[in-house]
């Protein structure tokens, strides 16, 4: 089983936010999302989730509230703010500029050689 | 409501809590139940979902951790578990809190005497700090003398940079009221004295400015809050009443604040007179327009923002100029200021180098009992090492168990900072027994204000680190599947635990020794001290004082007095002789010094020849047995119609005359020419440590006082002697009382009081750190012995004699005995020499001294690791490899 150190460092706040961008969820429900958006190509141990949300929560990006699941359990729903949007964007793009720049190096030298 | 407001974050981390866990919960079900309905069975389901989590306590942990001030809900905890574990275990907190109470409290109230007496010495008085004492030089003398009044109001018009400067002279006086009579003493100061210390009398005024100006022309007093309760009992009407003081009317113009004692570490004033009354206090005649005359011990307060540096160049400006102007009075002379505690006038000078070697071995002590209490944590680190081994395995890092650790030691330390203070406070008082007893009240006193509280709070911190860390670090260190194993017995003294212990005894061990060496030179300096010889007779020689000015005496009638009370006092039986001088050796009153020439001798540019001297009457060689060498005594001749003699010492006769005999010679005293007539052999005037130093007497009669010192030889003691004297002075006047009566022997105790108390402090401390490294080196071996009954056991078992056991823990506490003496012995060796002119004629590597410390330790030590040795000598190796 991956480890949380296996995957880039921020990287799994990054991935939270973007499972959160489509709407709110629980945490189990953020873990699934992240699954199924990802295709499996990250795995974390499903613990490691938590102290992620709930630092993400103390930074502001995330909101917390406790509602009801789709079979009736109590269960707490996370949301994100509109500072969680903002630097969902910004990673988003940093990361798009950052691997452009890589693969651009990458093929450059593919092509000399 | 504010308790609500404190609590709320204990309540609110439950409920954090709570919602943690219900969060995971549901996570865990969840995924149960998918995994259930993807085909697993139930039970399978449910333990897949829980690997998949992965350590929920940690995850816990770390959520937690996310919240802000997480460290303080943390510490919170810690506290509470801490206090829980402490009162779980009370034997071993009693122990480590006394241990740490002893430390503490011992630097709390040493503390607490410095800045009483050194740093803030005199209460109620606003901004000491800016306060600095005026100390009078001359060049190419070492050491501090008075300031003259000329000189003093020169200074204060020409500096800019001081506020103001404080005149004041300790004066004495007899006070009756009704028909009580009893000695008060008092203070000489200048009109700005209230003022620029900033006390505002109770009741009625301080002086006016010019009020210290005009021979005897302001005969007015303020007196002291105590003077008032006692003497008046707190009547308002008394200012304006009139006191008799030295047989002049006083105006009381004001009551001092209660708690202000005055300016004078040692002494508590009872009243206050303006300089302008300086000759009717003063035996020595008027000195307010003379500037060769010095008498005033001041201060100085600085201005705002001005350093020391600047206000003593300033001053030195004015004090070259002054040399310039008055050649005759000022040559070489200047002005230092010193810091209060520097100040060379009172008994500061005394404490300080008393004080300052306390500091050290109290310091020590502390040292010591964090030894002592490390030793205990690392025992009951050992018995705790379960719990310990289970917090970890549950996700507690090694951080968090070191921190958990120092918050138990932060307990420790800070009820023991607790009951230091405690200590420091009932000491506070402990000061006034260092002082002989003198006439009037005697103000010295600890002081706890919130510097002292500050630098015990920091003594308590650094304790903490001193003997926290060590068994912090140690026991956080776990081998976690070796501890939760059944911990296996070792061979004694193998252990890396057991091995931090014996450094931790080695280091007691060797303190414990330096402060008994240092203990045992200071006593045998005392021991020395008391058996050198003066230059003149310990015994059978008693001392007293007849103040006359105090009783109104004018020079005339002085003179009959004192011819009169002679008479009667040699006539009296069981006396030898009896005899005056002005000043009695090792007394407090000082010597006066004049300057002197002599036919032929070369004055080098910048020197001013001068010499202490005494008047004496003839009677006095002979009663002190101070021997002449040459020439002859005085005798009643030498009165004021004869021609002015004069008897040297050796020494001056060595300086001046080169050695020839000046017998015949002439001698030239403050500009009056006079013969010498003998040569006395050298003595010591001022204490013991002094060396040979010029000095010449004068007769009595030819330079009368009204203030005398009576020497009396008699074989009978003090307290018969004394009513017999005041019975004399009584018959000759009611009103005049004579001062307590000492022996030379007693005289000459009080001057080696530093050494004493320093000594006695030492020992006192010395012992107090030798029975705790005593016990901690009990506790060690009986430790080890305990631990290793199964060893010992076996090796019974297999033939080992008991003395070979006996042998065995013996020769594991003597090496480290041994190593800590030889440590000791190195650090003694290299310290000793701090106490610097407090040895007298004892060397600091005194063989004596180290020697008896080597046999002390040594006992004591062998006494403590034998009792366990024992123990293991008489292992029963049945029972010990039954257990």
């Amino acid at each position: 089983m991956a480890n949380t150190a296996d995957i880039l460092p921020g990287t799994l706040d990054m991935l939270i936010l973007k499972a959160l961008s489509l709407g709110s969820l629980h945490g189990y429900g953020v873990l699934l999302r992240i699954q199924q958006i990802s295709a499996g190509a990250f795995e974390v141990e499903q613990g490691a989730l938590y102290p992620a949300l709930y630092r993400l929560e103390q930074r502001g990006m995330l909101t917390a509230k406790w509602g009801l699941s789709e079979n009736n359990r109590r269960a707490k729903y996370y949301g994100l703010t509109h500072r969680g949007e903002k630097h969902l964007r910004q990673q988003t793009e940093n990361w798009n500029r950052l691997t452009l720049a890589i693969a651009t190096v990458l093929n450059a030298g593919a092509e000399e050689t | 409501m504010q308790l609500r407001v404190f609590l709320e974050p204990l309540f609110r981390r439950d409920r954090l809590d709570q919602s943690i866990e219900e969060e995971m919960r549901f996570h865990i079900e969840e995924r149960a139940a998918d995994l259930h309905r993807s085909g697993l069975p139930a039970e399978e389901a449910k333990r897949k979902a829980q690997i998949e989590f992965g350590g929920q306590e940690t995850y816990k942990e770390q959520c937690r951790n996310t919240r802000p001030f997480q460290w303080v809900y943390a510490f919170l905890s810690d506290l509470h578990f801490g206090m829980r574990m402490l009162r779980r275990s009370p034997g071993f907190s009693m122990l480590a809190i006394l241990c740490l109470t002893i430390g503490i409290g011992a630097n709390a109230a040493v503390f607490g005497w410095i800045e009483g007496t050194l740093f803030r010495p005199y209460p109620l008085v606003a901004h000491q700090e800016t306060l600095f004492v005026l100390a009078g030089t001359a060049r190419g003398v070492n050491g501090y003398d008075d300031t003259s009044w000329p000189d003093l109001l020169d200074f204060q018009r020409n500096c800019k940079l001081i506020d103001s400067f404080v005149a004041e002279k300790i004066v004495g006086t007899t006070l009756s009221i009704g028909d009580r009579a009893q000695r008060a003493v008092g203070s000489l100061v200048s009109a700005n004295y209230f003022a620029a210390l900033g006390i505002r009398p109770v009741l009625g005024r301080g002086f006016e400015p010019g009020e210290d100006m005009g021979r005897n022309a302001h005969p007015v007093v303020v007196i002291s809050y105590q003077l008032w309760q006692d003497r008046f009992h707190g009547d308002r009407s008394v200012i304006g009443k009139t006191q008799m003081l030295n047989s002049l009317p006083h105006t009381i113009v004001g009551v001092a604040p209660k708690g202000f004692y005055g300016t004078f570490v040692g002494y508590a004033w009872q009243f206050w007179v303006p300089a302008s009354m300086q000759e009717r206090f003063d035996s020595s005649g008027y000195k307010l327009e003379d500037r060769g005359a010095r008498w005033i011990e001041g201060f100085v307060r600085l201005k705002p923002g001005v350093s020391v540096e600047q206000a003593q160049q300033e001053i030195a400006a004015v004090a070259r100029r002054l040399e310039r102007d008055f050649p005759e009075t000022n040559r070489g002379r200047g002005i230092k200021l010193l810091p209060l505690w520097q100040s060379p006038f009172n008994a500061s000078q005394a404490m300080l180098p008393t004080l300052k070697i306390t500091t050290l071995v109290v310091f020590f002590v502390l040292i010591i009992a964090c030894a002592n209490v490390s030793n205990l944590l690392l025992v009951r680190a050992f018995a705790r090492r379960h719990e310990l081994t289970v917090r970890m395995a549950v996700g507690a890092g090694r951080g968090r168990l070191i921190k958990q650790l120092l918050t138990e030691s932060l307990v420790l330390a800070s009820i023991a900072l607790v009951g230091g203070i405690l200590v420091a406070h009932w000491c506070r008082n402990l000061l006034v027994l260092l002082i002989p007893p003198r006439a009037g009240p005697i103000f010295m006193k600890g002081e706890l204000d919130w510097r002292v509280l500050a630098l015990s709070a920091a003594v308590s911190l650094i304790s903490i680190l001193l003997f926290g860390t060590i068994p912090a670090l140690q026991t956080s260190n776990l081998d976690i599947s070796s501890a939760l194993k059944c911990e296996s017995v070792g061979v004694i003294g193998t252990r890396g635990k057991s091995k931090l212990r014996s450094a931790l005894i080695l280091l007691q061990v060797a303190l414990s020794f330096v402060l008994l060496v240092g203990a045992g030179l200071l006593l045998e300096s005392v021991q020395r001290i008391r058996n050198s010889s003066p230059g003149f007779s310990r015994d059978g020689v008693l001392i007293t004082a007849i103040n006359l000015l105090a009783a109104g005496y004018d020079l005339q009638r002085a003179k009959n007095f004192q011819e009169e009370l002679l008479n009667r006092v040699q006539g009296l039986a069981g006396v030898e002789s009896a005899a005056y001088a002005r000043v009695v050796p090792f007394s407090y009153v000082s010597y006066s010094s004049a300057p002197v020439a002599v036919d032929g001798y070369q004055v080098a540019p910048d020197e001013q020849p001068s010499a202490d001297y005494d008047e004496v009457s003839p009677a006095f060689f002979s009663t002190l047995g101070i021997p002449l060498v040459s020439g002859r005594n005085f005798t009643r001749a030498d009165d004021e119609n004869a021609p002015p003699v004069a008897i040297v010492n050796e020494a001056m006769a060595a300086q001046y005359w080169r050695g020839a005999d000046p017998v015949g010679m002439r001698l030239q005293v403050k500009g009056r020419w006079m013969q010498v007539i003998g040569v006395a052999k050298n003595a010591k005037y001022r204490n013991m440590l002094e060396t040979p130093k010029p000095f010449f007497y004068m007769p009595l009669r030819q330079n009368s006082s009204a203030q005398v010192g009576l020497l009396v030889r008699t074989r009978q003691d003090p307290a018969t002697i004394a009513p017999v004297l005041a019975r004399e002075v009584h018959a000759l006047d009611p009103d005049v009382a004579p001062y307590g009566v000492l022996t030379v022997r007693e005289q000459l105790a009080r001057q080696t009081l530093t050494q004493q108390v320093a000594g006695t402090f030492l020992g006192i401390f010395g012992g107090l750190a030798l029975l705790l490294a005593t016990i901690g080196l009990y506790g060690v071996m009986s430790y080890a012995v305990s631990q290793s009954t199964r060893e010992l056991g076996l090796r019974v078992a297999l033939g080992a004699a008991p003395s070979h056991l006996l042998r065995l823990v013996m020769s594991r506490g003597v090496a480290v005995i041994g190593l800590g003496i030889a440590m000791g012995f190195a650090a003694a060796l290299g310290t000793t020499r701090l106490f610097g002119y407090l040895l007298y004629d004892v060397s600091p590597h005194d063989p004596l001294s180290f020697g008896s410390a080597l046999v002390i330790i040594t006992a004591a030590s062998m006494a403590a690791c034998f009792l366990p040795a024992w123990r293991a000598m008489r292992t029963d190796p049945l029972r010990a490899l039954r257990d």
